[in-house]
Order: structure tokens, then C-alpha cells, then sequence
């Protein structure tokens, strides 16, 4: 029994100081963004989610630039895109998506801006690939209290607003009708989306915390149809494969040649492979609908 | 800034900025933003791939492009488009972080990937660029009724024998090609950024399918020449001058359509 466990969890696996502070970040950003995911792919917001974790970067960027804190700036620079995105507010589905895109651009292009002024002002080279991709085992343990207290706050709203919320991200005409205020039910969401993206892009980078917030909720609403059931589900999933990722990259010191796999990669694998999975009951669940309708036809 | 090292450059610029027009234009009719968005942020670990096993950078774009194309149009089966879109991102973005990382060399060319370089186009480069956006214009022209019209109303589409199905996927493709050759110079980033600014100002500014792709182009070459030459003469990344360029196109195109919105309504007050 002591050999299995020792055999995976490599040695200081329970020890190590960036290890514990990567599973609390990693697994708070985790369920907090796999909650909102939920609800961003029932209201069809994949795009947005990715597009505030993108636009974040820009902050990541700055705060390195100024030397302060990095959870700051990912922070400030969502909750200004997720305005911005508002502020042009258009109410049909292909203009949001579109306008979605200029904010994207224009944010993307401050990054591109923001990580050469850190290239050339401060010989951070590894700062491109930290911001986008993530540095798991490089974050600071002072980030984690003002982190979870990120995380809580958005699930105590999401807790407050949940009939609301749910309600109008099924069916806002209906949700209208009862006296649901849509227009800011949708700007909270858009701002609880904005933090947790931000959670994630500081653990896993910003281009990979889309894994976080969609990946999870794909793969629980596949297999439960309840909102409640699939929001604790998806936050089980991403509970999961970050830790799964987490322990993955850190074993794999041992089986690779110099330096180990990084965390993010880890972590994507496991997401995609857990919504593959979930494919399968329904794939079979289909076939025998299929034969049995055959069945009766013959 | 025109000097004999620097006209490879225009010329490849000039190039991405005509297919950016031209498939731009059905990105913003189609509603493809995200699609467009993905499909070069997915390509790009392809270069790193490429340089990992050591093959020319543009065969392991086109691979992963291919991926992207196929990841997409396959989970969309059973997925919401923008889920499935999600989805094949992250998953081709994290084979990204794992081939930048087994080759530690190649972090100093992330940056330019990502957020584009135009400053280092040899002469060997122009031909296969100049290929592809060959095929990817006339793909476009080729498919440019059926596309128009499944675009407008997948009804209409349908009712005369266009497979929705089969344009999308073609159309996806064409995306594809255009991301290929595209990515090394504007960047992963911005490549999208390129295709939507000039080609929603062209849709605001006209109605007529034919005169907003002219336009588009257009558009989308004289942010391209200033966006090179902006970067030439400041040294900033251009990506950073294509994307506020871009969203500048937009925002102009906008206060240009709600003048004449409020011209016309003008006008009609006075003649009523």
C-alpha cells in the first residue's frame, strides 16, 4: 500500500510550499469558474468568457510592468473589458458577438504593447509566456487570502442571484415577464464571469482558463440535465483535473529528462478527456433508441 | 522603411491584408467571430511542433489548422457551436504549452507568434504565402453565391440545394488557410482582429455584397500599411497597431451609419 502511494505521489509531493499554494489557487479558480461556466454555456457566453480571460492579460501584463501585484491588474483589466463589452451593449446575438471581437482585438493589442514595454524596460523574458500560459508553481503565497475572498464573494452573489440568474439565462422573455430585471442580471454575470477568468488566468494563463470555465460545465451538462446537480458536478470536475494536473506535472520530474511537463498541459489533457467521456452514455443511450426504433419499425 | 530587406515585408502584409478582407467580410455576415478567433490561437503551437521535430514552420501550421478545422466542425455535432469551438481551443492550446516547454529555446519566438513580426520575411517565404492566399481567395470566390446566401438565411440556403452542414465546414477551411499564412506575420493574436475591424466598417458603410468586399479590402490594407508603417518607425509590435486600428475601423463605421441614420430621418421629418 505504501509503495502504490509513494509511487504516485512523487517524493515531497505533501511537503512542498508552491505545491499547496497551487492546489488551494489552483482548486478555488477551479470550482469558482466551473460554476460560472455553467451558467456561460447556457447563456451562450463562451466567446465572452474567453474573450475577458484574453483581455486580462493586458492587466497581468501591466501590474508586471509596475511591479505591483498581478492579481490586481488581471482584475481591473476584466472588470474594464466586461464594461466596455456592456457600455456597447447591442441586444441581437451576432452583434454582441461581433462587438465581443473589436473589444478583444483592441484589448489584445494593448497586451502585445504592454509585453514589449516589460521586454525592453525590464528584461522579464519569460514574462509572454507566464502571462499567457501560466506559472503555476511560481505563484506568491500571499495571493491566495485575497483570492479566495475573490472566489467566495462571486459564489455567495451567484448564491443570492441564483432563480434569477437561471432564469433568465433560459429564457429571458419568460424571466422578463416575472419581473426579473434581465439587463443587470446580465451585467452581474458578466462581472462574476470577469472574476472568475481571472482566477483561472492567474493559475493556469490566460489563454488556457477558458479550459477551466468551459471545460468542467460542457462535460456536466452532458450528463445532467438539473442546473443545481450540473453546477456541483462541473465544480467537481474541475476540483479534479486541476489537482489530477497538478500532481501529473509534479511526478513527472521523475519520468522526464531536465525539467517536467508543465501544470497547463496537465491539466487541458484531463478536461477533454473527462468531456469525452461524458460523451459516451449518451452516444450509447442514442444507439439503443436507434435500434429499438428500428426494432419496432421491422 | 522601403528599403530592399523591408518590401518582402510589404508584400506579405499586402497579401494577409487582401485574404483578411476578402474572408473578413463572412466572418462578420456569418457571425464566425470566435471561430476566427480560434482557429489561429489553436495553429499557432504548430509552429512550435514544427520547430520541435524540426520540419518548415508552415507544414505544422497547416497540420493544426486542420485540427482546429476538424475539432470544431466534428464536436459541433453534439455541442453547441460555441462550446465546441471552446473546447478544441483549449485543447490544441495545451499541446501548445507542452511542446514550448520541451523546446526551451523556442520561448524567445512566442511573442512574435502570438502578437506578430513582419520585420523578418525572407524572399523564400513570399512563394508559399502568396500559394495559399491564392487558394483561399479563389475557395472564397468559388463558394461566394452559396456562402452569400446560407449567410442571409440557412432557409434560403437549404431550399436551393446549399448543404448548411458542408458550407460551414468548407468555409471553416478556407478560414483555415487564410490563418496559415497569416499567423507569422500579424500574429495569432491579432489575425482575427485584421479580419473584423475593415470588414464590419465595409457592412456599415454598404449593403451591396460586392462593393463591402472591395471596400473590405481596402480597409484592410491601409491598416496593414499603417499598422507596418507605425511599427517601422516606433519599433512598437504591429499587433498592438492592428488591433486599436481595427477597433477603430469598427467604431468609425458605427458613427458614420448612425449619422446617416439620423440624416435620413432628418431629412424625412423635413419633407413630411
Amino acid at each position: 500500500m505504501n509503495d502504490l502511494i509513494s509511487a504516485v505521489f512523487a517524493a515531497g509531493f505533501f511537503d512542498s510550499d508552491p505545491v499547496h499554494t497551487a492546489m488551494v489557487i489552483g482548486g478555488g479558480a477551479a470550482i469558482v469558474s466551473a460554476m460560472i461556466g455553467v451558467f456561460t454555456i447556457i447563456r451562450g457566453q463562451s466567446f465572452a468568457g474567453h474573450a475577458l480571460a484574453d483581455v486580462s492579460s493586458a492587466g497581468g501584463a501591466a501590474s508586471f510592468l509596475l511591479g505591483v501585484n498581478p492579481m490586481f491588474g488581471f482584475l481591473g483589466m476584466a472588470v474594464l473589458a466586461a464594461g466596455a463589452m456592456e457600455l456597447v451593449g447591442v441586444r441581437r446575438a451576432r452583434e454582441r458577438d461581433l462587438v465581443t471581437g473589436i473589444v478583444l482585438g483592441a484589448g489584445l493589442g494593448l497586451t502585445a504593447l504592454l509585453l514589449y514595454f516589460d521586454v525592453t524596460t525590464r528584461s522579464t523574458t519569460g514574462a509572454a509566456i507566464s502571462v499567457m500560459f501560466g506559472s503555476m508553481f511560481a505563484i506568491p503565497a500571499a495571493i491566495i487570502p485575497p483570492a479566495l475572498l475573490v472566489g467566495s464573494g462571486v459564489i455567495l452573489v451567484a448564491a443570492v442571484i441564483y432563480r434569477p440568474l437561471l432564469l433568465s439565462s433560459l429564457n429571458s422573455t419568460l424571466a422578463e415577464a416575472q419581473g426579473v430585471n434581465v439587463r443587470l442580471v446580465g451585467l452581474v454575470h458578466l462581472l462574476m464571469l470577469s472574476l472568475a477568468v481571472t482566477l483561472s488566468a492567474m493559475t493556469i494563463g490566460a489563454i488556457l482558463s477558458t479550459a477551466l470555465l468551459i471545460g468542467p460545465a460542457a462535460a456536466a451538462l452532458r450528463l445532467v440535465k438539473r442546473p443545481g446537480l450540473a453546477i456541483g458536478l462541473a465544480a467537481l470536475i474541475g476540483l479534479g483535473s486541476v489537482w489530477g494536473g497538478i500532481l501529473l506535472a509534479y511526478d513527472s520530474y521523475d519520468w522526464t529528462p531536465g525539467h517536467g511537463w508543465p501544470v497547463s498541459f496537465f491539466i487541458v489533457t484531463i478536461i477533454f478527456a473527462v468531456y469525452l467521456l461524458t460523451g459516451l452514455p449518451g452516444r450509447r443511450a442514442r444507439r439503443s433508441a436507434m435500434m429499438s426504433r428500428s426494432a419496432e419499425a421491422a | 522603411m522601403f528599403s530592399s530587406f523591408m518590401l518582402n515585408s510589404w508584400i506579405v502584409a499586402s497579401l494577409v491584408a487582401i485574404v483578411a478582407g476578402v474572408t473578413g467580410l463572412f466572418v462578420v455576415i456569418r457571425a464566425n467571430t470566435f471561430a476566427a478567433h480560434a482557429l489561429p490561437l489553436g495553429t499557432f503551437p504548430g509552429a512550435a511542433g514544427a520547430a520541435l521535430i524540426g520540419v518548415n514552420e508552415l507544414w505544422g501550421l497547416i497540420v493544426f489548422a486542420a485540427l482546429g478545422v476538424l475539432g470544431i466542425s466534428q464536436l459541433s455535432r453534439h455541442q453547441r457551436n460555441d462550446v465546441a469551438t471552446a473546447l478544441t481551443l483549449i485543447t490544441l492550446l495545451g499541446l501548445g504549452t507542452l511542446f514550448l516547454s520541451l523546446s526551451s529555446e523556442y520561448s524567445q519566438g512566442v511573442y512574435a507568434l502570438l502578437f506578430g513580426e513582419v520585420l523578418g520575411v525572407s524572399r523564400s517565404e513570399i512563394a508559399p504565402v502568396a500559394l495559399l492566399s491564392a487558394a483561399a481567395i479563389g475557395l472564397t470566390i468559388l463558394l461566394f453565391r452559396p456562402l452569400l446566401l446560407s449567410s442571409v438565411s440557412e432557409d434560403l440556403g437549404a431550399a436551393r440545394g446549399v448543404s448548411n452542414a458542408r458550407i460551414e465546414l468548407l468555409f471553416l477551411a478556407v478560414l483555415g488557410l487564410a490563418t496559415a499564412m497569416a499567423l507569422p506575420v500579424v500574429g495569432a493574436l491579432l489575425v482575427f482582429s485584421l479580419m473584423l475591424g475593415p470588414a464590419s466598417a465595409a457592412r456599415l458603410l454598404t449593403d451591396r455584397p460586392l462593393r463591402a468586399m472591395l471596400l473590405s479590402v481596402g480597409i484592410a490594407l491601409a491598416t496593414v500599411w499603417a499598422a507596418l508603417a507605425l511599427s517601422y518607425t516606433t519599433n512598437w509590435p504591429v499587433g498592438f497597431f492592428v488591433g486599436t486600428l481595427a477597433a477603430l475601423c469598427y467604431g468609425l463605421g458605427r458613427g458614420w451609419a448612425r449619422a446617416r441614420t439620423a440624416l435620413s430621418i432628418h431629412k424625412l421629418a423635413r419633407a413630411g
